[in-house]
């Protein structure tokens, strides 16, 4: 069979009969397999994927799939909670808890009929972008530069979520994306990343790091794959109170790749003389096909831009500081004994929560201290306020912004700097849209002179999902970037 | 005033909101279930659970905002409140700091006589913690968390009591207020309503002193005391020079004594923010307005009416209103009956009773239509006072129907004049010789002729029907 199914691809082969779902789960079982070295995956639920898929075979025969993508088998960020599945968000603290419970997303993946393979790898709580913070090691980047032969990070948080994808070891993967979380990772491993408008997908039962921040989306291998997995997802649940009320839409079969007469916008902030000239030129290239589809470039200003990477490191570990506040050893999760109930937390703490961790919870726990709270957490709230009405003025006059989806292609695991604020840096094109709580797609354009994947991010305005996987889908066919990694990791 | 010293009082009252769900979850918060029976997901603090406001716990709030005479917020905030404790599921409370649900109100209180208006600066809504049980295990402390995440409305008053007295005044009343409004059952026993109270002392004239207060109070009597205690340790420690730490204090409900808790430098940070997993709460005026239409007559209103309606004096107005329970008792055996009767039966005999008995009216042994019943068997003279005493004491002891203990005992009075006048004829017949003695002036005798026809009646002879019929017989 093909290598590097699609969603779409998949589906056709098993409406047509030329493969059955049990056969496509065993084949990403053994591709899995054979990429252990990756370190994708926390745990895999080889028997209960074999059994769903044993079942959706079954409902083929009876005329009765619960939708037209059952049987496809994904994988699953470890954020999101399974039920009876060990669901550790990459800490030690979690590493003995399995929910009793479903989250919201993956139980609609489960009524779609797709087959999760297990739990991905990612950074712990998903603080990170290197997927160097999990408990359980690093992802390793199926890409490898063409000039050396050391690892590369896949990115992060959902570190493991796009190098499955890239990897072939999963068909699609859900991720989330806090501040870039879904995007960089698929910039860094030339797939297809989705972060929805906050509210679009429910966050009931996904494991939090910053409320206002998370969203659920998926990675891919195509824009169409993204828009399906989007539409599957994607809903107002009561349960979860910011969730958006608006009704889910027909992502799938609107897609349309016309981009004629739309109005792009291109921010002057985001140009850089520190921008590789790779990316630069990626960017130049994607602005010129637009162009040419019929588009028209609009220069903006997006003038709070440089605000945003400060704003994002106060609102999310402040937030992150009180989420995790509920690890303490009490209910679930590992306890290390105390004497007393104060040395209880404060080994558990120690001892469950890695240095990222524990630094973003130092952090927000100091923002949010009296005496500091003004000058650092409602001083955030205002600019996070202007960077949203930045946005909010740019998309009276354009239909989507875009920029490059990062400041660099992938780096090497070995060599990630020792400065903290060097590695936040690879977030600076992403956190803004967070931060807004709009949405935006990374998609693979081109790769740089060492082989490795460049993406690009497009935006638009809150709930315009559907013109900005249009957008996105009239570059994807027009530049064609089919490049997949060699499979160096398979003997 | 305490020897030359005035006291300033402001209390914090914690009243659980009286609602089938918690705050923020489905379950359930009836009182007394098993431990970590009711826990939901959310309760639990599972990973991933997200709070959903209960409206009907809101609308609650808003309710009992209406009846302090407050002002009801159109947009107020959820906050969390971060601390660690092993009974706090999230590492935070969620409740309201910045900007509550209910803004200043008042409510009047009866002192010395008189009317006094208290301040009401604010009501929030807010999660309780769960409970930690430490006498369970020598070693280890348990915890149950039914509690986790039950509604709760802070109500904090202006500093404006000046005694105990006011201060319990205050506490009755708006226990009183949310229970007329069916927003809290008011039970202080099982802890629906707790109340921390601030004092401090100053001489007349002088500025406000340095407060200290004192948690989780939970009777009217332990209120008064421990503020009168509190009250006289800071004057004794002025007085001898010494300066107030401004602290917390917990009351030790055995030695009557306030001891330190916390002082202020050891106060928690809460590190309070706006919960970003909540909306901000928003109330439509319409919403407000409808809710506003269905408030209940509260115990101000309600006594005015009692006073115009069955003439009640003000003090027995006031004693039947301050509880809703009492009033509805009152107000079902005054329908059509003579509401003077009723009002001596209800505040002297019954009230004795349940007093006796340590009830309250709600397990009173003697049902409102039992004592109506009662009272129709005056009123229409079928029975003496002195008899429905009698019945009434039986009624107490066997919680039967005045009119079955009537007919079982044949107590029932004998106010037939046919009946009667034989019974008067035959004692007249059967004591001449008084007879002739009470025709020649000595009137004292007509006690003899009474108690003479009593024991013919076996005592069931209506004394006024008696009186006349042997007045009329023996003045002829």
């Amino acid at each position: 069979m093909k290598r590097n199914l699609n969603f779409i691809e998949a589906s056709s082969l098993l409406e047509a009969n030329e493969t059955t779902s049990v056969e496509l789960t065993k084949i990403y079982l053994d591709n899995i397999k054979e990429a252990k070295e990756l370190n994708c995956f926390n745990t895999i639920t080889a028997e209960q994927a074999l059994d769903d898929a044993e079942k959706s075979d079954l409902r083929r025969q009876q005329g009765k799939l619960k939708s037209q993508f059952d049987g496809i088998p994904i994988g699953v960020k470890d954020l999101f909670c399974t039920k009876n599945i060990k669901t550790t968000a990459s800490s030690k603290i979690l590493s003995n808890f399995v929910p009793s419970y479903e989250s919201a997303v993956t139980q609609k993946c489960i009524d779609a009929g797709l087959i999760s393979l297990g739990k991905l790898n990612c950074d712990e709580f998903a603080m990170g972008s290197t997927n160097k913070t999990s408990y359980y090691g690093p992802v390793t980047n199926p890409w490898k530069s063409n000039k050396s032969d050391a690892k590369l990070v896949p990115g992060g948080s959902s570190g493991g979520s796009a190098a499955a994808v890239a990897a072939d070891l999963c068909i699609a993967s859900l991720g989330t994306d806090t501040g870039g979380s879904i995007r960089q990772p698929a910039s860094f491993t030339g797939t297809v990343g989705l972060k929805p408008t906050y509210g679009r997908v429910s966050r009931w039962g996904i494991i939090a790091f910053a409320s206002s921040l998370d969203q659920a989306g998926p990675i891919t291998k195509t824009v169409e794959d993204a828009a399906a997995l989007f539409e599957i997802i994607a809903g107002h649940d009561p349960k979860d109170s910011t969730s958006s009320i608006k009704e889910n839409e027909s992502f799938f079969d609107n897609l349309n790749s016309s981009v004629k007469g739309m109005k792009i916008g291109i921010p002057k902030e985001f140009k850089s003389d520190d921008l590789p000239a790779s990316t630069q030129k990626v960017w130049d290239d994607c602005k010129k096909l637009l162009q040419n589809n019929g588009a028209e470039l609009i220069n903006i200003s997006l003038p709070h831009t440089m605000d945003a990477l400060p704003t994002y490191y106060i609102i999310a570990p402040a937030e992150a500081s009180s989420n995790l506040a509920r690890y303490d050893g009490v209910k679930y999760g590992i306890r290390e004994e105390g004497e007393n109930l104060i040395e209880m937390y404060e080994k558990t703490r120690s001892v469950g929560f890695g240095d990222e961790v524990k630094r973003r919870i130092l952090i927000g726990t100091y923002v949010l201290s009296s005496g500091y709270y003004d000058a650092y957490y409602i001083k955030a709230q205002k600019i996070r306020s202007l960077i949203k009405n930045d946005f909010n003025q740019a998309f009276e006059r354009v239909d989507a912004i875009l920029t490059p989806s990062t400041p660099s292609t992938a780096f090497e695991i070995e060599n990630e700097p020792n400065d903290p604020v060097q590695t936040y840096l690879n977030d600076i094109f992403t956190v803004p849209i967070n931060l807004a709580g709009i949405p935006a797609i990374s998609i693979p354009f081109a790769n740089d002179e060492n082989n490795l994947p460049i993406g690009l991010q497009l935006i638009t305005n809150s709930f315009e999902e559907q013109k900005l996987l249009n957008i996105a889908k009239n570059v994807q066919d027009t530049v064609n970037y089919e490049s997949v990694p060699k499979n160096w990791w398979q003997k | 005033m305490i020897n030359g010293w005035e006291l300033v009082i402001g209390i914090e009252i914690h009243a659980q909101v009286k609602s089938k769900s918690k705050l923020f979850s489905s379950s359930s918060t009836e009182f007394g279930s098993g431990p970590n029976s009711q826990v939901s997901l959310v309760d639990a603090a599972m990973p991933g659970m997200l709070p959903v406001i209960n409206k009907f716990c809101v609308e609650q709030a808003v309710r009992s905002g209406i009846g302090l005479n407050a002002k009801i917020n159109n947009k107020s905030i959820f906050d969390r409140k971060n601390y660690f404790y092993q009974d706090l599921p999230q590492g935070y409370q969620i409740s309201q700091f910045k900007d509550p649900i209910v803004g200043n109100g008042f409510i009047e209180i009866e002192s010395e006589g008189q009317s006094k208006k208290i301040g009401i600066e604010r009501l929030h809504l807010e999660q309780d913690a769960g409970k930690s049980l430490h006498d369970q295990d020598p070693n280890l402390t348990f915890v149950d968390l039914n509690r986790s995440g039950i509604a709760l409305m802070e109500i904090v008053s202006m500093p404006d009591m000046k005694s105990p007295d006011e201060a319990v005044e205050y506490v009755k009343k708006v226990r009183s207020i949310l229970r007329y409004l069916d927003t809290c059952d008011g039970n202080m026993e099982q802890g629906s309503l707790r109340a921390d109270v601030n004092v401090s002392v100053n001489k007349p004239g002088n500025d406000l002193g340095t407060r200290c207060e004192i948690k989780n109070l939970n009777s009217f009597k332990y209120i008064h005391s421990a503020i009168i205690y509190e009250a006289k340790r800071q004057i004794r420690l002025i007085e001898s020079g010494e300066n107030i730490i401004q602290e917390t204090r917990l009351y030790n409900i055995d030695s009557g004594e306030t001891r330190s808790m916390r002082s202020k430098e050891d106060a928690h940070d809460y590190r309070y923010f706006p919960d970003p997993d909540l909306l901000p709460l928003i109330l439509e005026d319409d919403w407000i307005k409808k809710i506003r239409s269905s408030i209940p007559e509260l115990p101000d209103q309600k006594k005015e009416r009692f006073i115009r309606e069955y003439s009640l004096s003000e003090y027995d107005s006031s004693v039947i209103v301050s509880d809703k329970s009492t009033s509805d008792y009152y107000e079902k055996v005054v329908k059509d009956r003579n509401p003077k009767l009723v009002t001596t039966w209800v505040t002297s005999e019954l009230f004795s009773v349940l007093n006796k008995k340590n009830l309250s009216i709600d397990e009173s042994p003697i049902s409102p239509n039992h004592l109506g019943e009662l009272i129709d068997n005056i009123d229409n003279g079928k029975i003496s006072s002195r008899q429905a005493k009698e019945i009434f004491e039986e009624m107490c002891e066997t919680g039967e129907s005045a009119n079955n203990i009537i007919n079982e005992k044949g107590l029932s009075q004998i106010s037939d004049e046919g009946e009667l006048e034989k019974l008067v004829d035959n004692v007249i017949s059967s004591n001449p010789e008084n007879v002739e003695k009470y025709k020649n002036g000595k009137d004292k005798l007509f006690g003899f002729f009474v108690g003479e026809a009593m024991k013919l009646s076996k005592g069931k002879a209506n004394p006024k029907v008696l009186n006349e019929l042997l007045k009329s017989k023996l003045n002829t």
